[in-house]
């Protein structure tokens, strides 16, 4: 028993009754306190459980996307032009390495790593998180990935990181009418988001830039595809909840034969120029080819800027595509003149003009020359065809006025787009009055209207126009849309592992044009037969070119003055500037019964002739080896199924 | 039936004996039952902490018994001089103590670091209660006036450390012991009306900014969201997405992924909400209520004003801890420093905490030798 000295009177039950009030109070007041708690607790996990469920798993859950392979790029017999390869880079994972700096060390001192690359690496993982990998060096060569592989077991947290980037195997042959894959910059991203495609795109670092990569880009792109994956605080994946496969891009099968393709680039060899080959009975490009090319791979990994200055500054100018970039047509119009002048009753086959080697017209002193000084004499249609006269057409230009011309011109496709497959064409320039007034504000003069008779003036002609022009006429009238696409291939992934992907080839079909229809039909054959007589008779312009084909072969020449000359002064080519001597121009087809290919050629500046002499050979070994005479024979791949 | 009834007096009496109260034993040993299992599945799921923890349940076990033994009425004895000790410890800490966590808490003695504002957590309410019970109850003004002081003594040393969790425990331990003497509604109305007036001084003064950053982030958490309001939109986003059911012990994703922060300690309780849901809640909620009623009920059985008073206030304390830290993680309150009690991860609350029911129990069993 201990007692409280200090207490004297207590009245033990009044302070006990005092204190259960008291606790009895205090209780109520945590009873009230325990349901705040407990509606707090009900409003969060029942009241707003969708919403808190919701934000839980945005936090958890992340979506990555997976980019789709690229689509292949085959010629028409399944050589293989544009290619993913594979490109290595070294990455290390810090969290996985025990000794990071030792291991640093060894790994460069093994594969010859800069020092400078090991301090940006030590830099770079500064600012990542340790389970991330962070590159030490891009691009391995062949022989470091060989190297590392070897030693790999002893550097656990090291990998070698491939990716693929585009590969074209024929380099400058093919970048002019392939294009290019690059990198895209904020340019592209911005074109990307007006197009709402951003998000297909989230995984992908390269579009394609120019020609074929770039016209077909949605296509070759592919769709992307999502890994589903569970990440902690750290952003580290824990687990993939879900996989969504990407679908790859289609794979292109064109109408270029890349044999065609070599031919003409060994034909153009130190000429600067363009050539272009189409199959005139469905407008496929067989071969497109400009001269002096480059090579596209170097964009595929970003140019260096003294490559690209090179390239730029270059007075070859090789970044143009020449085969779409206007050349004044020269005599090569001719053959087309000569179908309107039938057609419109301005001559007959038989009407014959006068050439005493220029043209005068009434009341001017200037003398429109022909190319002969001497002249050719009488001239019919056919004869002045075959010798190319300047004062025949002259005549026929003077009688059918230049409304007349550029009307029917235009029919073949003069002055605007073909309608290929590519973004880079030039539409040239059909010259005409309204064009004139439109563009200088003057008004035309019936002068012009004589050069334009014979190809000159203003008059500016894409090869590929001048080819697609060509295989109306061979057509009789017939047009057809030339273009490079001839099939997609596209592939299915299935998720499903036992079944093997899937790929289905597609011909794409191609809608024609109306055609031009002539009353009597004769005049085209007059026409065509006098294109024939150029290249197979002896002395005829186009022949010096054709002399001892195995094929029927018809054609026709130009040679166009880049500069104008005075009056009464002879050109010499030896004395003239480079860049103003003469352009070499050649149209040409076969076989002459049934044409199964029409070949333009434009050579810019020739030293000596004209397009007879420079272009016409060029155009006959396209000939040579279409109708199998193979200079080429490369091995050739397997088409893929179903195309024909 | 009568026989029945003899065995029941018989079990009485052998845990009277060893002085402890039976009810109120299983309801702490089920919360930290409970508490094991949550931090296993807080800590990342290693068995090591687990360890470490059923070793602190152990000592603690072992200090509940230990105090116990003791009679209550020895403390009224040793209530100053433990007081004064405790007021001398509180200076030293803020002249020699240690920092940790970016506060000064900890005090060296050769082998052993401790914090003297734990062992206050129980002198205080010895203190004021002992003080109080001199005299006739209700309290008498001056009286009352005298244990405000000697509240507000230690509360302001512990408030300088700055450890606002402790000092908001020690003062309301204090204050309670106040109310359960009695002290008049009118008074008690005053001193609400100071406390609000107290408070911009408080702001101004002795926050310290990380405190008032805290207050400012409790009112507007969605401002700052991946800094200081991260805590507390993770720890809402892991209660509200436990629904009625729960995820599931250790499926919580809140917890396992790592974007709640102090899973195992301060937000333990976010963990069992997102694995155990609204019904775990509540049972967790019934346990505290059953522990905070049994206290209760030993403190209205208690024979003396002095062990009336301390089993209350240690009893009603041990509820502030519990609606501070739910309150605080689930966003009704401030963030301030306070563990679920016996439930948390951490070593000193808990052995403080199990030492003050050592003390009830004391209370609940030597009244009758006392009396």
């Amino acid at each position: 028993m201990i007692k409280n000295k200090r207490v004297i009177i207590r009245n033990h039950s009044a302070e006990a009754n005092l204190f259960a009030r008291r606790a009895f109070i205090a209780l109520i007041g945590i009873f009230l306190l325990s349901l705040i708690l407990f509606n707090n607790i009900f409003s969060l996990e029942v009241s707003s459980y969708k919403k808190y469920q919701t934000r839980s798993n945005n936090n958890r859950i992340k979506l990555l996307p997976v980019a789709p392979n690229r689509g292949l790029i085959y010629d028409r017999n399944g050589v293989l032009l544009a290619e993913n390869k594979p490109v290595y880079s070294l990455e290390i994972i810090p969290e996985q390495v025990k000794n990071l700096p030792q291991t640093i060390k060894e790994i460069s001192k093994l594969l010859n790593i800069s020092a400078e690359k090991q301090a940006k690496f030590f830099k770079a993982i500064k600012r990542k998180r340790r389970f991330k990998p962070v590159e030490l060096q891009s691009r391995l060569s062949e022989q470091q990935v060989a190297l590392f592989s070897v030693n790999q077991h002893k550097y656990p947290g090291v990998r070698v990181d491939a990716r693929l980037k585009r590969y074209y195997p024929f380099g400058d042959l093919t970048t002019h009418t392939l294009g290019y894959e690059a990198r895209i910059n904020r340019k592209d991203a911005q074109r990307l988001e007006r197009e709402n495609k951003t998000e297909n795109y989230a995984a992908t670092r390269e579009i394609g830039k120019l020609g074929l990569e770039k016209y077909y880009e949605d296509i070759l792109h592919g769709t992307i595809g999502h890994q589903e994956v569970e990440v902690n605080s750290q952003g580290r994946i824990i687990r993939t909840l879900d996989f969504t496969p990407p679908i790859p891009g289609k794979d292109l099968i064109l109408t270029l034969d890349i044999e065609l393709q070599m031919i003409a680039k060994r034909a153009m060899q130190g000429k600067r120029g363009a050539v272009v080959a189409i199959d005139p009975r469905d407008g496929s490009v067989l071969a497109m080819y400009s001269n002096p090319s480059y090579d596209g791979n170097l964009f595929v990994h970003g140019i260096s800027s003294k490559n690209y200055k090179k390239l730029l500054h270059s007075k070859d100018l090789p970044l143009i595509n020449r085969a779409l970039q206007g050349y004044p047509p020269a005599s090569t119009v001719k053959p087309f003149m000569a179908v309107l002048g039938l057609k419109d009753g301005a001559i007959t086959p038989h009407t014959k003009f006068w050439d005493p080697g220029y043209y005068k017209l009434k009341g001017v002193d200037h003398k429109y020359r022909d190319w002969k000084p001497s002249g050719h004499g009488s001239v019919d249609i056919t004869k002045a065809i075959e010798q190319s006269c300047n004062v025949y057409f002259y005549n026929l230009a003077f009688k059918l006025g230049i409304t007349k011309i550029s009307d029917w011109m235009e029919k073949f496709g003069f002055g605007d787009y073909t309608g290929i497959d590519l973004s880079e064409e030039s539409s040239g320039i059909l010259p005409s009055a309204q064009w004139k007034r439109a563009r200088y504000n003057r008004s035309w003069y019936t002068g012009e209207t004589l050069s334009v008779g014979i190809g000159q003036s203003y008059w500016s002609v894409t090869p590929l126009q001048l080819a697609q022009a060509v295989t109306i006429l061979v057509n009789k009238g017939n047009i057809n849309i030339p273009h490079l696409l001839k099939a997609t291939t596209s592939h299915t992934s299935d998720t499903n592992k036992s079944s093997t992907n899937k790929s289905t080839t597609e011909n794409v079909h191609y809608e024609g044009k109306a055609p031009i229809v002539l009353k009597h039909p004769i005049y085209w054959d007059i026409v065509l037969n006098a294109m024939h007589n150029t290249i197979q008779k002896k002395h005829a312009t186009g022949h010096p070119g054709f002399v001892n084909t195995h094929y029927d072969a018809a054609g026709k020449s130009g040679t166009a003055q880049v500069a104008n000359k005075a009056q009464n002064t002879k050109y010499d080519a030896t004395k003239v500037k480079e860049n103003k001597r003469n352009n070499a121009m050649f149209i040409a087809f076969a076989p002459f019964k049934a044409p199964e290919i029409v070949v333009a050629v434009a050579i810019e500046n020739v030293s000596k002739g004209g397009g007879g002499t420079n272009a016409g050979p060029v155009a006959r070994q396209i000939m040579d080896q279409y109708f199998g005479k193979r200079t080429f024979s490369s091995p050739v791949l397997p088409l893929p199924k179903g195309v024909k | 039936m009568r026989s029945t009834g003899q065995d029941q007096q018989k079990k009485a009496s052998f845990w009277q004996r060893i002085h402890i109260d039976l009810p109120l034993l299983l309801g702490l040993l089920s919360l930290m039952t409970l508490g094991l299992f949550v931090v296993y599945s807080a800590g990342g799921q290693e068995i090591n902490i687990v360890i470490k923890q059923v070793t602190r349940i152990g000592i603690s076990l072992a200090v509940m018994i230990a105090i116990a033994q003791i009679p209550p009425l020895t403390y009224q004895k040793w209530a100053v001089p433990m007081f004064v000790i405790g007021i001398g410890l509180l200076g030293a800490v803020l002249l020699f103590g240690h920092v940790g966590m970016g506060a000064q808490r900890w005090l060296n003695i050769g082998f052993i670091r401790f914090q003297p504002s734990e062992i206050m957590k129980l002198v205080v309410p010895i203190m004021i209660a002992w003080f109080i019970s001199q005299h006739n109850l209700p309290a008498k003004l001056h009286h009352i006036f005298i244990a405000f002081i000697l509240v507000l003594i230690p509360t302001l040393l512990i408030a300088k450390q700055p450890d606002l969790g402790t000092s908001l425990l020690i003062a309301s331990s204090g204050i309670f012991v106040i109310f359960l003497a009695g002290a008049s509604w009118q008074l008690i109305a005053v001193c609400v009306g100071l406390a609000s007036a107290f408070a911009p001084i408080l702001w101004m003064f002795l926050m310290k900014d990380y405190q008032k950053q805290r207050v400012l982030t409790f009112l507007h958490p969605e401002q700052d969201p991946l800094g200081s309001g991260y805590h507390i939109i993770q720890s809402k986003i892991a209660i509200g997405s436990g629904g009625i059911h729960g995820k599931g012990w250790l499926q919580g994703t809140q917890s396992q992924l790592e974007f709640l922060p102090e899973r195992h300690t301060d937000f333990i309780f976010a963990v069992f909400s997102e694995e155990f849901g609204l019904i775990g809640v509540s049972i967790l909620l019934l346990v505290y209520m059953a522990i905070v009623m049994r206290g209760l009920w030993i403190a209205n059985k208690a024979q003396h004003a002095f062990t009336k008073l301390l089993a209350g206030s240690l009893t009603l304390t041990f509820f502030v801890y519990v609606f501070v830290n739910i309150g605080m993680v689930s966003g009704l309150l401030p963030v301030v420093g306070v563990p679920l009690p016996l439930v948390s991860y951490g070593g000193t609350s808990m052995v403080t905490l199990m030492a003050g029911f050592g003390i009830i129990m004391a209370i609940g069993t030597h009244r009758r030798f006392n009396a």
